[in-house]
């Protein structure tokens, strides 16, 4: 593994600082030729994240300071990101920051039931949805009956 | 005669302002919305449209191969250069209306992506396969909000019926042959009443019987809606030329 995707990859995700753009499966890919050029792929995780640009300037700032003299980065969209590329250890970052992870993504292509949530705060299944859209694209946003904190659930995509 | 690459362009660029037209639309909500989760979802759904229409607008403009980018096809042309179909241009301000559309847009997006994501073009592949994600949210909202509306009370019912027939002549100019088209339009029209009408009938609702409207957006011919939202789009961009956040 090359230098480079070291820098990157130990990134924070500008709205959730908490992982590493490599935690959450956006970074790609990141090459480095034998003229030290580094060329960056990244995934957004919906069309339209706002964070993309963030992320993109930067890595290429996190790569400039560190001495590379030629940082290109490049958006691919196929394969289509999912939330199953986000490890398991960001998920527990994910879940210790106060949002529910997303579980398995369902086969068949249809929304994911939202059977039962977990509580990010008390743990408590009794818990509710109360809108499937919720601060960002890849949230939504859920009640506890139980210690009745409202909570933000990574949506499976 | 037009070369393939200029057809794909303009069937590219219809699909793209489609998508930026309806986020335009979107964003119309946020503020306004019956409830404060509701300004969010209709501007996620609407922040997602805008960024599918970004990819294919910058697909379109490479297609034409003049240079143009996304931000100049989107805040540089008039009315009459825009392709997208009347479906998403007219304004709205009756929640129910504003879901009825949703709910006929989202199952048309579905279908339509779900198709391009297989298609030969990789770019359209990309853009689709990952869109077709996005969109099932859009339309299990809508959904929802139908159903919610139209099995609700008398009065909801009545609202979102009358919604229902208001935009359902619009449905038809989706399904008309477009030039360059890398899915066939018509092959769509079955599996797209598949998906809504299962959700007209939980919402005890009527498939309205109407004549479909005239349309024209893909050549070109729009309401005269449009011009009010390209206004509105376009003019901090056009007065204040390269402004940049």
């Amino acid at each position: 593994m090359s230098s480079a995707w070291k820098i990157v990859a130990d990134l924070p995700d500008p709205e959730l600082p908490v992982v590493t753009i490599a935690d959450l499966g956006i970074l790609r890919d990141v090459t480095e030729d034998d003229q030290g050029r580094v060329h960056v792929q990244i995934t957004p995780t919906y069309s339209g994240c706002p964070a993309m640009e963030t992320i993109s300037e930067d890595l290429v700032e996190a790569l400039l300071s560190a001495g590379y003299q030629h940082v290109d980065v490049e958006f691919v969209l196929s394969p289509a990101w999912t939330t199953d590329w986000m490890t398991e250890d960001a998920k527990q970052k994910l879940l210790a920051y106060g949002i529910a992870p997303p579980g398995a993504v369902g086969h068949g292509g249809a929304v994911a039931l939202p059977l039962s949530v977990r509580c990010p705060q008390c743990g408590s299944l009794d818990t509710r949805e109360s809108s499937r859209f919720g601060s960002t694209a890849c949230k939504s946003l859920w009640v506890c009956r139980s210690c009745h904190e409202p909570f933000d659930h990574f949506k499976a995509l | 005669m037009s070369t393939p690459s200029k057809t794909l362009g303009d069937y590219v660029l219809g699909l793209a302002d489609d998508a930026l037209v309806s986020a335009q639309r979107m964003g119309w909500w946020i503020s306004r919305a019956p409830q404060l989760e509701e300004d969010l979802a209709l501007a996620n759904i609407g922040l997602d449209q805008l960024g599918q229409a970004r990819t294919l607008l910058s697909y379109a403009g490479q297609l034409e191969g003049d240079g143009r980018t996304e931000d100049d096809l989107a805040y540089l042309r008039d009315e009459r250069e825009f392709r997208n179909v009347w479906l998403v241009e007219r304004a709205q301000s009756d929640f129910g209306v504003t879901m009825a559309r949703l709910l006929l847009f989202a199952a048309w997006q579905s279908e339509l992506y779900a198709a391009l994501a297989s298609c030969p073009d990789p770019t359209l592949a990309g853009v689709a396969g990952k869109a077709v994600k996005e969109v099932a949210y859009h339309l299990d909202h809508a959904a929802r909000w139908v159903v919610r509306l139209g099995d609700g009370t008398e009065e909801s019912h009545q609202r979102m019926q009358a919604a229902l027939d208001a935009e359902w002549p619009y449905l038809d100019e989706l399904f008309r042959p477009v030039e360059g088209a890398v899915v066939d339009p018509a092959s769509l029209h079955p599996l797209v009443l598949a998906r809504i009408e299962p959700v007209v009938a939980e919402a005890t609702l009527e498939v309205p019987q109407v004549a479909p409207a005239r349309g024209g957006g893909r050549a070109g011919l729009h309401t005269e809606e449009l011009g009010y939202l390209l206004a509105e789009m376009q003019h901090l961009h056009r007065s204040h030329p390269g402004a940049t956040w």
